[in-house]
């Protein structure tokens, strides 16, 4: 059986952007393995493969600006593929938010969670097209508030 | 104020992240949330009911919290409220809370299972989208009940939108994964294979990840999906880049998806129908071709999804390990990538050839890269990769490169990584004891290790090295010796310490004549290290004492002397007071006859697996060690007689020379005037009428397998949904052994296992056969080992039958496989000049003892392929023998207990005709007629 166990997004300071977790695991296992890895992860340095043994999973990462990007997938699965599953969910969440950065994950974290469950269930991919996917994301935006709407709502 | 918020962007949340980022210290933090966390909880027990908005945002802040680390104890129900909202924005909010942080034995699952149950049923695709993501994020055994029956039929319903589609494909399959048991199979899964012809790319790429997994537990029912698979894939790889558009990602047509049919077809042997197969083939020499295309662009997308679809294809050539060429091709691929300056290309590259090392057809292609992996285990600076390089040395280590890789892994091992030095021992240990041909070899390895690496050297490690010794009395005078000296050392290891005093109590009489290794000498030696090691080393030094008073009674006073001391007979460990007494008192009271008798040399140790072995499949969890192994190329000269059965080493010594036995060729037939043998098909007849109701009929598709493995030992011999049979088996002389693994593939227990090998009554008397009864009950998921014994008495034609009866859910399943113990695999090879051999060659020109197949190639025709499988068939190559180049020719010797009986083969291919004429030429024409339609089906 192949398929993602876990994503999660870091900063260089160590902290946690977002955590999906494709297989159930209780709160407290997950806080050890996020710090766990996190660490393994700010560790190695630049120039090393994108890919760690760990346990009995590989971790697949790699760094865009500010943020680490990690997969946890099982050995057989396919790294390089992997490498261009997170590539190209920067490039959703680039299209979504225009020149997407931390901070735009920092503040819309629910956004960032949409966007990658429009791309991934179940720990697999399930729509590689950008523009499909991209759709999906906008369509629901039409189903919102517009800006003047936002700017009325009370700031508490 | 935050970062521009788009769409629904909640102010009051903005502003509540904003704060916490502001936050100067954590107890600030901690404070800030408590006070948000009370203005909640106000907001949620207040008397006004709050507007969707409100408890959409309140929601959304607590999520916020609970992913800052915090945990959340209220604001489920206000979650699942927002669940039956009209509102999209407050219905996904409230989706993302369950999915996040709903545990599943809540209260609340009936009332989320309601919601979701609405909203599958509303025939709004964004609806239904929402709702199946929260069932595929929570995964649960409830979800599982509540929905499995459902989604399949939204699956294939005519009129579900193909986004809709992709979710319920992808949900369903988790659920299959969590819950195999609660999804039903049904009408529906012909349709979903049928999903592999859609129109739409996305739905295709979805239904593929689904039908992998399911193929995977139920072969049979998903075995139409190769040739829509293959078919599929085909399509791909021709496509221009244009063609697909969308799903064309950086110049490469939809990789995600190609990746996946190359999955899928990894869960099936190669395709039956020779068109399917030829397709497939096209496919696969495709991709390898566009490997060396000069790349579309130069990002790094672009070469990254290239290479995934190829490292995917080259998986799936190792997995049908079936056509030579295209192995000997992707080595060839994988050689390039070993020194291409992207690290994570190399990485890979040693991965996948640790795979490839495996295959009989490109061990030897593998083995060309030594020097390669060699520099990468001293050069690369990513540990991951120099870990990967070790795995490769272990997996392409074989008798002709042991000494070279043991050498380099010593090495390495001074400078290696903490986290995987264990491991490297492990390893050393296994191959410095499978390939040793110089058991002084092996001690000076072991020795080495525990130098270099004392701390890693586990328990196991130094008990197989005192089995060896002990199992193996050439090597116990050297073992003393070399234990001795690195004894000298002033700070030695304690696992030293342990394996020296096992190894001089039992064998220091061999060295106490010299008198730099007198008894006393040894004893001081010891005895000086005694203080320092922990209590379980110093209880052995006890031991040793004991069994140096009756190796040396002129020592025993001395010995008497150090056990009676205060510090030992008074000692606060109990085993070491107790040992202590009862030495000193054994010492006193027994008269030399009872001394010697109780402290006799340990008896040789049983036969068993290597203990280390079983660590190092242990250490890597299930699957990945045990692969390593039953891959392993092994020919019967890898066998080591460590762990063999005496009457195995007894006939090795008592064989006269393979050169001596060709030469009485001539008076074999003589003294051999057996019937001739009976048909095979009589065979069968007998095997039935004997217990027509027993025994099943042969499973389908057992002759191909029992083909492939004439010229190898190990692999998979069957396997259909409930059972996988792998095969190891190691041949000597007349004599063999076959290790046959029974995996049980369910979840479910296999109950009055019975495997029975059976013969029949001709094979009987020319093969004797001893199997021991495994544990009738077979656990899910578990594997039972049985073995063989096997000896030839004299040729023999058929195989013996495997049967296999048991019960399983209540039902009973019977089915039976040729065995392959083949007369070939009691082939030794012989080595000949050219001279010698036409000599013989002409001593058997009686028509009766020639026998010639002329026949067309069924594979291509690869020299280096052929010459593999003369080498595996088990007689030895001959080079520059036959006048033609083009030719083979090999020689050896078939070993029965009755006789031996020299054989002859030439193998002369026509490649313009594609066929290949085949003479075996033996001092006995049932043999020459066995051997030549065993070797026929080779090429």
């Amino acid at each position: 059986m192949w398929k993602i166990h876990f994503i999660l997004l870091f900063s260089r300071q160590g902290k946690l952007r977002l955590q999906k977790w494709y297989t159930t695991l209780p709160d407290k296992e997950k806080k050890k393995i996020v710090r766990e890895i996190v660490q393994i992860i700010l560790s190695r340095n630049q120039k090393t493969s994108s890919f760690v043994d760990w346990k009995d999973l590989k971790l697949v990462y790699k760094r865009y600006a500010s943020l680490y990007f990690c997969c946890a997938i099982e050995d057989q699965d396919n790294e390089l593929l992997t490498l261009e599953i997170v590539h190209r969910y920067v490039e959703l969440l680039d299209r979504y938010f225009g020149n997407v950065c931390e901070l735009d994950i920092i503040f819309n974290f629910e956004k960032a969670y949409f966007i990658l469950d429009e791309f991934i269930i179940g720990g697999e991919v399930q729509e590689t097209s950008k523009r499909s996917a991209v759709k999906a994301i906008e369509d629901s935006d039409m189903l919102q508030e517009t800006v003047e709407e936002y700017m009325n709502k009370p700031a508490f | 104020m935050p970062a521009v918020s788009k769409g629904d962007g909640m102010r009051g949340l903005a502003v509540f992240i904003s704060d916490i980022r502001n936050c100067k210290s954590k107890e600030a933090e901690i404070k800030r949330i408590n006070k948000e966390l009370a203005n909640i909880r106000s907001k949620f027990k207040g008397d006004k009911a709050l507007d969707g908005y409100s408890k959409k945002k309140y929601v959304c802040k607590l999520l916020f919290i609970f992913l800052l680390g915090h945990d959340i104890d209220f604001g489920h129900m206000e979650a699942v409220n927002l669940l039956s909202s009209n509102r999209y924005t407050e219905k996904q909010i409230g989706y993302l809370f369950i999915s996040v942080l709903v545990n599943s034995n809540s209260e609340l699952i009936r009332l989320i299972n309601n919601a979701i149950k609405n909203d599958l049923a509303s025939r709004n695709p964004t609806f239904m989208g929402l709702a199946l993501h929260c069932i595929a994020n929570v995964g649960s055994r409830e979800m599982a009940e509540a929905f499995a029956g459902e989604i399949p039929k939204i699956l294939v319903a005519g009129d579900t939108m193909d986004s809709v589609k992709q979710s319920a494909a992808l949900c369903l399959l988790r659920l299959y994964r969590t819950s195999p048991d609660l999804v039903p199979m049904g009408d529906w899964t012909s349709r979903v294979v049928h999903l592999l012809n859609d129109q739409h790319l996305g739905v295709v790429t979805a239904a593929t990840s689904l039908i992998t997994t399911l193929a995977q537990k139920n072969p049979e029912e998903f075995k139409t999906s190769v040739s829509l698979a293959v078919s599929r894939l085909s399509r791909i790889v021709t496509s221009a880049s244009t063609d697909l558009q969308d799903y064309t990602y950086y110049f490469v047509p939809a990789p995600w998806l190609s990746v996946k049919l190359l999955r899928l077809l990894q869960c099936y042997p190669p395709p039956e129908d020779p068109a399917v197969r030829g397709r497939l083939t096209e496919c696969l020499e495709t991709i390898l071709n566009k490997a060396q295309e000069p790349p579309k662009s130069k990002k790094v997308q672009h070469s990254n999804a290239k290479n995934a679809v190829l490292f995917e294809a080259i998986s799936l050539i190792i997995h049908h390990d079936s056509e030579p060429n295209l192995l000997v091709r992707a080595c060839n691929q994988l050689g390039q990538f070993l020194q291409h300056r992207e690290t994570n290309l190399r990485y890979l590259a040693l991965e996948s050839m640790c795979t490839l090392a495996s295959s009989e057809f490109s061990h030897e292609a593998v083995k060309t890269h030594i020097e390669t992996v060699i520099n990468a285990l001293k050069t690369e600076r990513d540990v991951s990769v120099r870990q990967r390089a070790v795995d490769l040395l272990y997996a392409m280590c074989d008798r002709s490169n042991a000494q070279q890789i043991v050498a380099e892994m010593l090495n390495y091992l001074e400078t290696a990584d903490y986290s995987i030095r264990e491991e490297i021992v492990l390893k050393v240990a296994i191959l410095a004891e499978k390939y040793a041909v110089d058991y002084t070899w092996y001690v000076d390895t072991i020795l080495n290790l525990i130098r270099i690496a004392g701390d890693y050297v586990s328990e196991e490690v130094w008990y197989r090295v005192i089995q060896i010794v002990i199992n193996r009395d050439d090597v116990q005078g050297y073992a003393a010796k070399t234990v001795f000296e690195a004894l000298q050392a002033p700070a030695c290891h304690e696992n030293l310490v342990k394996v020296g005093g096992y190894i001089l109590g039992e064998f220091g009489n061999l060295i106490a004549g010299d008198p730099r290794s007198s008894p006393l000498i040894q004893f001081n030696l010891l005895h000086s290290k005694f203080h320092l090691c922990s209590v379980p080393t110093r209880a052995l030094l006890l031991s040793t004492y004991i069994k140096f008073v009756n190796l040396f009674p002129e020592i025993k006073t001395t010995i008497q002397d150090v056990l009676r001391s205060d510090s030992q007979l008074k000692n606060a460990d109990v085993e070491l007071q107790q040992r202590a007494v009862e030495y000193l008192r054994l010492s006193t009271i027994a008269s030399t006859d009872i001394l010697a008798t109780v402290l006799e040399e340990m008896p040789p140790f049983p036969e068993r697996e290597s203990s280390i072995l079983a660590k190092l499949k242990k250490k890597k969890g299930p699957g990945t060690v045990t692969d390593l192994e039953e891959i392993k190329k092994e020919r019967s000269s890898d066998m080591n007689g460590s762990a063999e059965p005496a009457s195995v080493n007894a006939s090795a010594v008592s064989t006269p020379s393979p050169s001596a036995d060709l030469l009485g060729l001539g008076a074999a037939p003589l003294a051999n005037s057996a019937p001739p043998p009976s048909s095979s098909g009589s065979l069968l007849v007998d095997v039935f009428s004997d217990s027509a109701s027993a025994v099943a009929p042969l499973a389908p598709g057992s002759d191909d397998n029992f083909a492939r493995f004439v010229c190898k030992n190990n692999g998979v011999l069957f396997e259909n949904q409930l059972l996988q049979i792998g095969l190891k088996s190691e041949f000597r002389q007349n004599l063999g052994r076959m290790f046959i693994f029974y995996g049980n593939k369910t979840s479910t227990q296999f109950l009055n296992f019975t495997p029975t090998v059976i013969c029949s009554d001709d094979l009987q008397s020319s093969l004797n056969l001893q199997t021991k009864p495994v544990d009738p009950t077979v656990d899910g998921g578990a594997q039972v080992q049985q073995v063989v014994n096997i000896e030839c008495v004299s040729d023999f034609m058929e195989a013996p039958i495997l049967n296999i009866q048991f019960r399983y859910g209540g039902t009973f399943q019977n089915l039976s496989v040729k065995l392959p113990i083949t007369l070939n695999k009691f082939f030794q090879p012989t080595e000949m000049s050219s001279q010698d051999f036409f000599q013989r060659w002409k001593q058997l020109s009686n028509p009766k003892q020639e026998v010639q197949n002329i026949f067309k190639a069924k594979h291509p025709m690869d020299a280096e392929i052929t010459k593999a499988k003369i080498i595996g068939f088990g007689s030895a190559l001959l080079e520059e023998v036959d006048p033609n180049p083009a030719n083979f020719v090999g020689a050896g010797i078939i070993h029965t207990k009755t006789t031996q009986i020299g054989c002859l083969l030439r193998l002369e291919p026509n490649l313009q005709a594609q066929m290949y004429r085949l003479t075996l030429r033996t001092s006995k024409e049932a043999v020459s007629q066995r051997l030549c339609e065993l070797l026929s089906e080779q090429f």
